[in-house]
């Protein structure tokens, strides 16, 4: 009993977590949200460019692409966004006069997702059937008029997803940009939740942020498996097949 | 008279070779105006290949394609295939897009017809296939017949010179291939150029003008179906069609 006594204040003091909940609602959370949505977009375009590149019939675009994603995927996160941040930190910082390391944090976790996301942007492409390209082709299409208009959007739409799934990973890995030593009002959910349970000696303030990052989370990975089902079983008819109807198909009975 | 505008197709000693594979070995074929030609032969004999050499998915390696009698084997590629129309075994419909979509969207983009009007051509050849009903269905909820009649539509709408038809009815169910023979057949009697490679001999025998038998990427017979259905000369044609018979 006393165990989870002391379990329980060291967790869910609600004096700690009451207190820490303003912070958490106006500096974290938008500051968790602007870091995962401006990465998670520039990742998807420089993801898409990389995509592309990959599947190119240019070889150095292809060999350039897959040393990119090689790199990119291979480093762990965390050190990532050190060598980005402190590296190119000062550089950023002498041509814009910013002190802030938030742009660079942006930046590095751009650089990750746009690999992870090139890769399925890429698998996605390559999954549509290639009687598609050589139908718009035979229809007066040129390649890349093809591949713009029909292949890659039947590719993204597969796997739409799977980039949610990135999304959310990128909610979780924006917590490392910690490392880089935010200003007050650039703290994010992590941080915030960090700071406080230092300054207290009790740990609550985390299970705060944490109840926090669930609440995007959760709500967003359900949001993937309805998006996933959707898919899978396709746009449905607007009215019952009556050709199909008799074997069953579309048969309303 | 014909309904459409179609011009004579003419490959000349065509070749093509993937890596030391040698596809084609100088083929040649001639489909007057108006005409049907079919293509016929075992798996493997380069009869899809031809097709996709004549408007030049694949690019040949030597010999020359004729249209209306002038090479285009200096024009665009992409100006060629506006020219020719396909239908594949597969129907290859775009699946992200409605059935109306599908047709009108390369008079859309490539005749760069107003929204209303390329909507209105499309529904007008849907109409002609008899699937104006399924024009906002997606191709996914058609059965294969009906996607194949789309396909068709898909390509007629651009008002094409010669259509290919690369074995257009391979795919389907037994029962559905009737209604897609049938619409060939109307293409056929309206006097469209058409170039068939199938497995129908029922087709090939009863509707085509010309019969080419092919075998290991070279034409061994070519002629009125009669002639090689009834009196067939080579001991290949013999027996593929003691084998399909």
């Amino acid at each position: 009993m006393d165990y989870l006594n002391r379990l329980g204040e060291t967790f869910l003091d609600w004096k700690q977590i009451a207190e820490v909940l303003p912070s958490l609602f106006a500096v974290g959370l938008p500051n968790t949200v602007v870091l995962a949505l401006a990465s998670g977009a520039i990742g998807t375009v420089l993801g898409l460019i990389l995509a592309l590149m990959g599947i190119s019939r240019n070889l150095v675009a292809r060999w350039a692409a897959r040393a990119y994603t090689d790199v990119f995927r291979g480093l762990p996160a965390v050190l990532t966004i050190l060598v980005i941040g402190l590296g190119f930190g000062p550089i950023f910082r002498e041509l814009t006069g910013s002190n802030s390391p938030y742009p660079m944090g942006v930046a590095a976790l751009s650089l990750m997702a746009a690999a992870y996301i090139g890769e399925i942007f890429r698998s996605g492409i390559q999954s549509v059937d290639k009687g598609q390209l050589e139908a718009a082709r035979a229809l007066g299409f040129g390649y890349g008029a093809s591949m713009r208009s029909i292949v890659v959007p039947q590719g993204i739409r597969r796997v739409l997803p799977a980039l949610m799934n990135q999304f959310i990973s990128l909610i979780k890995d924006s917590s490392l940009v910690f490392t880089l030593g935010l200003l007050s009002s650039e703290r994010e959910l992590f941080q915030i939740g960090q700071d406080a349970a230092a300054r207290s000696g009790n740990l609550s303030p985390y299970v705060a942020a944490a109840i926090f990052y669930l609440a995007l989370t959760i709500p967003l990975t359900h949001l993937v498996n309805y998006i996933d089902n959707r898919l899978r079983t396709g746009n449905k008819p607007k009215e019952p097949d009556t050709a199909a109807a008799v074997v069953g198909k579309g048969a309303s009975a | 008279m014909s309904k459409f505008d179609p011009g004579s197709l003419t490959a000349k000693g065509v070749h093509l070779s993937f890596g030391s594979n040698h596809v084609l070995r100088g083929i040649d074929l001639h489909v007057p105006q108006g005409t049907t030609a079919s293509v016929i032969g075992p798996s493997g004999s380069g009869k899809s290949t031809l097709l996709r050499v004549m408007n030049r998915l694949i690019e040949p390696d030597a010999g020359d394609i004729l249209l209306d009698g002038k090479s285009v084997l200096q024009d665009s590629p992409d100006e060629l295939r506006r020219r020719i129309g396909m239908v594949f075994q597969q129907f290859n419909l775009f699946p992200h897009k409605t059935v109306v979509e599908n047709v009108a969207f390369a008079l859309r983009r490539l005749r760069k017809l107003p929204k209303d009007q390329a909507r209105a051509k499309a529904l007008e050849q849907l109409d002609m296939v008899g699937l104006k009903h399924k024009a906002d269905v997606r191709p996914g909820n058609l059965s294969g017949g009906q996607q194949q009649r789309v396909a068709i539509a898909r390509a007629l709408a651009m008002e094409p010179e010669v259509m290919f038809f690369d074995e257009a009815t391979s795919a389907l169910d037994p029962e559905l291939v009737k209604g897609v023979l049938a619409l060939m057949t109307d293409l056929s009697k309206g006097g469209m150029t058409m170039v068939v490679v199938t497995h129908e001999m029922g087709f090939s025998r009863n509707v085509s003008d010309t019969v080419t038998f092919m075998d290991g990427g070279v034409v061994v017979e070519t002629g009125p179906p009669d002639q090689l259905f009834t009196e067939p000369r080579t001991d290949r044609l013999k027996g593929f069609l003691s084998d399909v018979l």
